[in-house]
Parts: structure tokens; sequence; C-alpha cells
């Protein structure tokens, strides 16, 4: 891993621009195939770049490394997904907790990325390929309109391959320059900050009743965990430490008197969620974007010699939380697409058209127009205010003994319903509900 | 957005934070004429570390504070932000991330 630019042979089968998981994932599926495969990657080492809130989820991480549950360095094995609505005094939760969800292949994990992203990039090694650190990479070469290798900031860094695959993030510079992506916009993007809080793992069992460090929770916050913004706030239990969380769509930040870190203060102090993190030590404050446009905001996936994975992508499914997953999905399927285009030896867009065609078939590109209309859904409905509040207030009134009839109750909450929302309103809602999620 | 104090307590966090700090910056202002014109300037409020400073017009850029979100060339309505990755091997170094 240690660059030696002088040494090196400076041509490869294929170019991988980034070692998150879309990275690593498109890396290994190379290299086992036989390419001669380089990652170029910026930070200190791989995962020291690499951020997400926490929650890796096992099958579509294992179709890419086997079993790697088994000694990866892991948190905690999920077996609990909670949701939270908060309003300033109250919460109305619901949950769902299985043993099922820890059987054989439990079916998510709670992760720390610079960890665990360090051990991916072991296995990636292993498989053969080579990962050079501390390296940007400042332009994509091309040779008309192909591409045919990379630059990289530092003395003599021109690397050549007949195929590059773009993993940038969220940040994608390259495929700016290259024209492929435009600049993202404040309605794609979500701004999140989180912490890092040590507590002793037998406070956290106590605290969310988990019955050893081989169980966790996730918990997913709304309403007033986000001061009404479109966005969600998290908690996630790791093996000693707390994954504590909050994001908005940046366009409705914007829009907020709350900075990104005093959205944070003000989820943390919550009467709900203080309790829990009580006596913790941060250990780190981090912030990150992730992008939301979905389906509708998707860049030019691939082009001659060029294709792009993961968050650089769009490839994030927000309403379900699932983006690693996307990514490694996409890392893999445009490793494929790169091994199909060496055995053909045709690099141009017609073979890396195949990239989109995977998608397709796999789950990513069906999830993502599946909710294309979400966020914008989400956007032109009160579901981060009047809804939350009125179930709050409707579950309140109706655990309260106070003398008057469940039946009076009743129209009371109706009255109130009605006084919050119209009924061209309510139908509205649950119309475009029914269209944009079923 | 006035009375209202913000950030209590931030500069805390960002010292738990590691960076490997370069000695020039990833970030620019174009043109410091426009961020004179520009009433809300967003990037001050939006950034998660205050990098940027409303100094009687000027903005002043704190780089080495920058947590590499990108945040900030997307609200600036003027486009008006050059933002880099950091040089290789700079910048914030994420001990959990």
């Amino acid at each position: 891993m240690t660059p030696d630019s002088s040494a090196m042979d400076k041509n490869f089968d294929v170019i991988i621009v980034g070692a998150g998981p879309s990275g690593l994932a498109a890396a290994t599926t190379c290299a086992r195939a036989g390419l001669k495969t380089i990652v170029i990657e910026r930070g200190d080492r791989p995962g020291t770049k690499n951020v997400m809130g926490g929650i890796l989820y096992t099958r579509p991480t294992a179709g890419v490394w086997p079993e790697f549950w088994k000694e990866a360095p892991l948190e905690r094995p999920i077996f609990e997904q909670q949701y939270w609505m908060l309003t300033p005094d109250s919460a109305l939760k619901f949950g769902y907790r299985s043993e099922q969800f820890v059987g054989d292949v439990p079916n998510a994990f709670s992760v720390l990325r610079v960890k665990v992203d360090r051990y991916f990039a072991e296995q990636t090694e292993k498989a053969g390929a080579l990962i050079i650190c501390q390296t940007l990479v400042e332009e994509v070469l091309t040779d008309g309109d192909r591409v045919k290798g990379v630059r990289c900031g530092r003395e003599d860094g021109e690397l050549y391959a007949p195929v590059v695959i773009l993993c940038e993030g969220v940040n994608p510079e390259l495929g700016k320059t290259l024209g492929m992506q435009q600049r993202l916009k404040p309605s794609q993007v979500a701004s999140i900050t989180k912490e890092i809080i040590s507590l002793p793992q037998e406070t956290i069992n106590d605290r969310f009743n988990l019955p050893g460090d081989d169980r966790g929770v996730a918990i997913e916050l709304m309403a007033d965990a986000t001061a009404g913004l479109l966005g969600m706030g998290f908690i996630y239990t790791n093996s000693n430490t707390l994954s504590v969380g909050v994001g908005a769509l940046l366009q409705d930040a914007m829009d907020s008197q709350y900075t990104p870190y005093d959205l944070l203060v003000r989820m943390k102090t919550h009467p709900m969620v203080a309790p829990l993190l009580q006596g913790g030590e941060t250990l780190e404050y981090v912030s990150h974007m992730i992008p939301e446009g979905g389906y509708g905001a998707m860049p030019q996936l691939f082009g001659d010699g060029i294709m792009v994975c993961g968050d650089a992508a769009m490839l994030v499914n927000s309403l379900h939380r699932e983006g690693s997953n996307l990514a490694i999905t996409s890392g893999k399927l445009a490793a494929e697409t790169a091994v199909e285009a060496h055995d053909k030896g045709d690099f141009s867009a017609k073979t890396l058209h195949g990239y989109r065609g995977r998608l397709e078939q796999s789950v990513v590109l069906p999830d993502l127009r599946k909710y294309r209309n979400a966020t914008r859904f989400m956007e032109t409905h009160p579901v981060f205010d009047v809804y939350p509040e009125f179930a709050s207030d409707a579950a309140r009134e109706m655990l309260t003994v106070d003398g008057e009839s469940k039946r009076a109750k009743q129209w009371k909450l109706m009255r109130m319903l009605f006084q919050r929302r119209t009924i061209f309103g309510l139908a509205w809602d649950g119309l475009d509900a029914g269209r944009s999620f079923l | 957005m006035s009375e209202h104090k913000q950030n209590v307590g931030l500069p805390d966090k960002l010292y738990k934070v590691k960076y490997k700090t370069d000695e020039r910056s990833h970030l620019k202002i174009k043109d410091q004429g426009v961020c004179a014109q520009c009433e809300d300037k967003p990037c001050i409020a939006r950034c998660p570390a205050e990098v940027y400073e409303d100094e009687h017009g000027q903005i002043l850029v704190a780089y080495e504070n920058c947590l590499e979100c990108g945040v900030c060339k997307i609200v600036c309505p003027f486009d008006n932000i050059e933002w880099e990755y950091p040089r290789g091997g700079y910048g914030v170094v994420w001990k959990f991330g």
C-alpha cells in the first residue's frame, strides 16, 4: 500500500477511484476474475475518509465477501428496529424485535466504517488488487471521447487502463468534470451530523434492553427529532459506543434556524433521548452528505471506458436507509461488466451499457424507481409535523382515563384532525401516498 | 436567525476530530465581491464545522476545520466556492467514521 510510483508498472486492466464500499466491491470482483486491478484512495488508509450512519446489510455484502461476518470487525447484529415519532415531550414508538434477524445469517450489523473498511480493503488485497492510498485522482485522461486512464496528484502520476470505475462518493468531482454529473442541488442531498458516544457495554445493554453484546438495536427518530425538517435522526448501538446522528434535506435545513450541529444537540437533549446518552463521552463528531435525489437525479452511469457506482451514482434508497448495500451491489455489477468488456476486447459504451442492464436485473434500479417520488411526497405533504403531532395527541387522548367516554374522545380527535388538515388535504395526502409508495 | 446562539459547544467537538492539515487551502472563495452582495450567506450556517466566517463583508475560510462533507459548495447561491478535495493524505482522518 505504500505508494512508490517510480517502480510501479503504469498499465492496468481496470482503475478504480475510491476505496469505499462500491470501490472495494468492484476491485475484489475484478481481481478475482484475473484483471490487473488498482484502487486509488485519497485517505491515509482505506476507511479514514468514509462515513455512514452505521448499518451494514449482510446479504448484499456477502455477495462480494462470503461469510465476512464471521471474522470482520463488526459491532452488533441488529435484531430490533424501532421507529420513534417525537413531539417536544412525547414519543410514539413502533418496533419489531426478532430472533430471526440474528439466525445463521444475521440481517444487518451496526458498524464503524473506519474499522470495517480496513477489513474489506485487506480482503480486496488478498483477492489480488493493488490499493494505493494518500493519492488523489485529479483527472480522468481521455483520448478523444474514450477514457484511457487517470492522472494522480503526485509526480509522474499517470496510470493507464481501458476502463475506469468511479466510486468517488457523494462529492463526484471527476464525474462533474467529465460532464457525466450535474452540480448537486440542495433538494437532492441530506446533510448529516453524527457523534460516536462511548458508554460501557453493560450500560448500553441495560438502557436498550439488550440481553448481551451479541444483540443490537437500530432506532430511527422522526418529526420533532429533526425539528419537523424533512429528515430523520438515528441511534444505533455499537459494541461499546452509540452512533447518534440526525440529518435533514439541505433545501429544508436552509430555511431553518438550526445549524447542523445545533440540530444534533437539539435531538440529543430531547427528553426521550437524553437519558439514553447520559454520562457518555463523545469520541468523534462526524459530518457527511447523503445523496437523496433518487431515480430522477441519477447521473450518466456509464460512457466509453467509464462507469459510476455507489453514492456518486445517487444509488441511495433513503426511505429504507439503504446505501452501502446498493453501493456494494453496483460495484460488483460494474466489475462484472468490466470483465465482460475485457473478454470482448470492447470498452465502448455499447458494452458498458451492460452495467445498466445488470442494475435493472438487480434490486438497485427497480427499488430506486419504486421510490422515485418519495422525496417529493415528503416535501409536499405535512408528514413531519401535522401527522406525527396528531398521532401523538391521539395516543395520549385514548390512553388518558379522565371520565370522558371513548366515543366522545374519538369525536374530539376527529374534530382536532379536521382543524389541522382539511378533508381535501387528507384525501390528497392519502391518495398521493398510495401513488408514491405502493 | 439572530437571537438563537449557534454552535455552542462545537469547538470542543471539533477538537475530537483528527486532521492532517495541509499548509494550503482546498477551499477558495472565487470572488469576495460576490459574497459581499450575498444576503443570506448560507455557507456560514450550513457548514457543520464553522469553516466560514463573515468579517466586515469578507468571508474568512478556516479550511483546517473542514469535515469534507461538501455542503458549502451546494448551498452557495452563486457557485462562488471553489471546492476541491484536500491533497492525497491530507485533511480529515476519521477514527470511527
